[in-house]
């Protein structure tokens, strides 16, 4: 892959990392996890070690996905966000830059008022970022892995899907 | 797209069972649930109504490993076949990376299996995508019964772009991992 588009990644990346992990703290949020529309974790901060991270991804992004359709058929143009409220623990997710997903879990520790205040100001924050990195990504989706990965990736396939 | 995380070196990708209603997905995906080292896979998820009938989707994520580095993961999913749920497909195929249509043999479900074929062809034009730019696989699946369409038949009906087929008795694990094999190996290929 090529060395500056890494490069260019890895700070962008730490940068969402850190306002993540502000995130959560400010809000004293359990965990905070970055999806993307197709269901797939982008990172994530807090302490996630107890969540069933790839169904949680999914499912987000399926509830997202689905309430946008819900919001079509009574001719709204999305909800921005959505609020799962529990007895112990409660979710918040919301829309950034109009791909990526983001969601808090919390629990009484916070309210929903801090919460969507900060999920606002970091939404802000990264917006731009984000338009920026698909834009990279879509137009430099081509050659992110070589011949020798191929070969390696295929020989693993084939043991795992015996 | 796959998604490439550069950050924690990882690589998703998305790998969707398309096809007609009561035609086999889930019963493959459990399938490869059972056959799949426990340490590469995860839970198998299942949104489906009180009679069993997929509602949203199914999803089994697998891990491939890691190779040269990334962890390489693919998220198998599977779509409600009823006509009546398009709204859900549709979301399913949000980020599709790569297909596998799963085709009921038997000849009263002929017609339905082009109905689903025409379906998916639609639905992915909504995403602006065309369905021969992404990685498609065909099983022919229930082939242990009776009552079946011939395969050229089969072939000259749904598979006009000569893509990989196979037979398949999905109940048997038959026929399960080649097309998926097929189609992994073609998604990878494409982030070159």
């Amino acid at each position: 892959m090529p060395e500056d588009k890494e490069g260019t990644f890895e700070e962008e990346f730490q940068i969402i990392k850190d306002s993540l992990e502000e995130l959560c703290r400010e809000t004293k949020s359990l965990s905070v996890l970055l999806i993307d529309k197709a269901g797939q974790l982008i990172t994530s901060a807090g302490n996630v070690s107890s969540l069933d991270i790839p169904s949680f991804a999914t499912l987000s992004a399926a509830d997202f996905a689905a309430t946008s359709n819900l919001a079509d058929l009574i001719g709204e143009h999305d909800f921005s966000t959505l609020f799962h409220q529990g007895a112990r623990k409660s979710i918040y997710v919301s829309l950034i830059a109009d791909k990526v997903i983001l969601a808090v879990i919390f629990t009484k520790e916070t309210t929903l008022g801090l919460v969507r205040i900060k999920v606002k100001k970091t939404a802000e924050k990264l917006a731009n970022m984000f338009d920026r990195i698909f834009q990279t990504l879509e137009s430099e989706y081509s050659g992110a892995v070589d011949d020798e990965f191929i070969s390696e990736a295929e020989t693993e396939l084939d043991s795992l899907f015996e | 797209m796959a998604l490439i995380n550069y950050s924690s070196k990882e690589i998703n990708c998305k790998i969707v069972y398309y096809g007609p209603g009561l035609g086999g997905k889930t019963t493959n995906i459990k399938h490869i649930y059972s056959k799949v080292n426990p340490e590469n896979r995860g839970k198998l998820m299942s949104l489906d109504t009180e009679l069993d009938r997929t509602l949203f989707f199914d999803f089994l994520p697998v891990d491939l490993g890691t190779v040269k580095g990334f962890s390489v993961h693919f998220h198998l999913y599977t779509v409600p076949g009823q006509v009546y749920y398009n709204a859900s497909r549709k979301l399913i195929l949000k980020g599709v990376d790569g297909l596998i249509f799963v085709a009921d043999s038997q000849i009263e479900r002929f017609e339905d299996n082009i109905d689903s074929i025409e379906n998916l062809d639609d639905n992915l034009a909504e995403y602006h995508k065309k369905a021969e730019e992404i990685p498609l696989a065909i099983q022919y699946n229930k082939r242990d019964l009776p009552n079946i369409v011939s395969l050229n038949e089969l072939e000259d009906a749904l598979n006009p772009r000569g893509v990989f087929s196979c037979e398949g008795v999905a109940t048997e694990g038959i026929g399960v991992f080649e097309p998926l094999k097929e189609v992994s190996k073609k998604v990878l290929r494409k982030l070159r």
